[in-house]
């Protein structure tokens, strides 16, 4: 079974309905209307754009355009890691912890899925490879920015606590362990719902789409299976380094607890 | 940390303090007033390694800086002047604790099963000594340490405390604002004047 194509017209009438529903909110004066119709605007930019990237990139099928391709969405990540903070880590941290534990998850666990896995030919085949890293690394993003911004939001409100604990003697790991456990509770949950409620609850994306392309569900279900595992464990990973390396920066080589480390919040 | 040692501060500076010195000797109590602003809180958090500062604080031979700070810390313990709970309950913060101090306070054993969310500030305030002077310090830093309490329990705090303090040879610094309370417990007083520490009066 082939896929139907899809014609411009045929989305400027679901486009269409989207400029009603933003109609709808702006007359109800519930002042969404105008951001609603940006995103939409942007998603049919960004995907229209990454569209023709990918298709270039299967067209070449080069080791160096994948890393670099790859390379470039971790550094958008780890911008939007850092943007999603209320009170950031100072001097580039944020932006360095958020980006590197993502890399390190992320990175790892895709090239293992590719080689020892699924095992295209070659293993970073862009059909494979791409689609496999954006999806880690939209999850693990998700995961990291919750947990940092977690992490330190709840330092900053617990400060008096956590410098008491200091003086009655306990080692700064102690010390600020409630709020680590916390902070990787909130980075790993939305994985966890999600995967305790797929199938039953939610059709995830990635199946419903090889569904769509007219893969057999059996094959688009391991897929999905395959899939969720590896997201989870990237965003486990990422989410552990990332609280680890953040933690240690809110204290000094003294155990002291350093706020003045943590930007204030943007309004 | 059987033997009792002295606690010094060798040009300590935070703050608007500068160059600190000040000896306390084993079992004696040093107290420190001053107005409000004046830095005492910040003398005492500097001393416990608390905020990055100037010069160096010893305990007997052993510099602040050679140890590991909550090594440092848990032996020169920092009563702030509000405490904070983590836990729910009460015993959970003082895991090592005898009636016999329990009852010096004017507690009884039951309190280890309250709830903190239901203690009021002087029985918080009482509970955060005990639980300090349980975890066996070898120096307290007390800042404060009478502010929510009535008369009559100030006196009997304070009682326990001398007592602990002489029985164990404990250096203390002390901040209060009471001269009553200062000649009481003190062997000696300082009062923070602008940037320095001045010695007001020595009982010893």
């Amino acid at each position: 079974m082939d896929v139907i194509a899809l014609s411009w017209w045929q989305l400027a009438l679901a486009a269409l309905m989207v400029v009603a529903l933003a109609g709808c909110t702006a007359a109800l004066r519930l002042g969404m209307g105008r951001s609603l119709l940006i995103a939409a605007a942007r998603t049919v930019i960004q995907l229209t754009l990454v569209g023709l990237v990918l298709e270039a990139l299967f067209a070449a099928e080069r080791l160096v355009w994948v890393a670099l391709m790859a390379l470039g969405m971790l550094l958008i990540a780890g911008r939007e890691v850092m943007a999603r903070q209320k009170r950031r880590l100072l001097g580039g941290w944020a932006f360095g912890i958020g980006t590197l534990a993502m890399f390190l998850s992320s990175f790892t666990v895709t090239v293992l899925t590719l080689t020892v896995i699924i095992g295209p030919e070659p293993w970073y085949r862009p059909q494979y490879a791409i689609p496999l890293l954006g999806m880690m690394l939209g999850n693990t993003m998700t995961g990291v920015a919750l947990a940092l911004d977690r992490l330190t939001d709840t330092a900053w409100r617990q400060r008096a606590v956590i410098e008491n604990r200091l003086m009655l003697g306990q080692r700064w790991q102690e010390a600020v362990g409630d709020i680590r456990r916390e902070a990787m509770r909130s980075g790993l949950m939305p994985m966890i719902n999600a995967m305790a409620a797929a199938g039953v609850v939610s059709l995830p994306g990635m199946m419903t789409g090889q569904i769509l392309a007219g893969s057999p569900p059996a094959l688009a279900v391991k897929y999905q299976i395959l899939v969720m595992f590896t997201i989870t464990l990237g965003t486990g990973f990422g989410t552990l380094a990332a609280v680890a390396a953040g933690s240690r920066r809110l204290f000094d080589g003294r155990e002291r607890l350093r706020l003045d480390r943590l930007a204030a919040p943007r309004h | 940390m059987t033997a009792s040692v002295s606690l010094r501060l060798e040009r300590i500076a935070i703050g608007s303090l500068v160059e600190t010195r000040l000896s306390v000797a084993p079992g004696e109590v040093h107290c420190l007033s001053g107005p409000s602003g004046s830095g005492k809180s910040r003398l005492l958090r500097a001393v416990a390694d608390l905020e990055p500062h100037a010069g160096e604080a010893w305990l007997g031979e052993v510099a602040q800086a050679s140890l590991p700070a909550h090594e440092w810390r848990a032996r020169v313990m920092l009563v702030p002047a509000e405490s904070h709970w983590w836990a729910d309950s009460v015993g959970e913060h003082l895991p090592r604790t005898s009636p016999a101090d329990l009852a010096a306070l004017g507690f009884t054993p039951e309190v280890l099963d309250w709830q903190v969310a239901r203690l009021s500030s002087g029985e918080k305030q009482r509970l955060a000594l005990l639980r300090a002077v349980s975890r066996e310090p070898a120096a307290l830093l007390l800042d404060e340490p009478t502010a929510n309490l009535d008369d009559a329990t100030t006196r009997r705090v304070e009682a326990w405390l001398v007592t602990r303090i002489r029985e164990r040879g404990w250096p203390v610094l002390w901040v209060a604002h009471d001269p009553a309370q200062i000649a009481r417990v003190a062997s000696h007083h300082w009062r923070i004047e602008g940037s320095e520490l001045l010695e007001v009066a020595s009982w010893t």
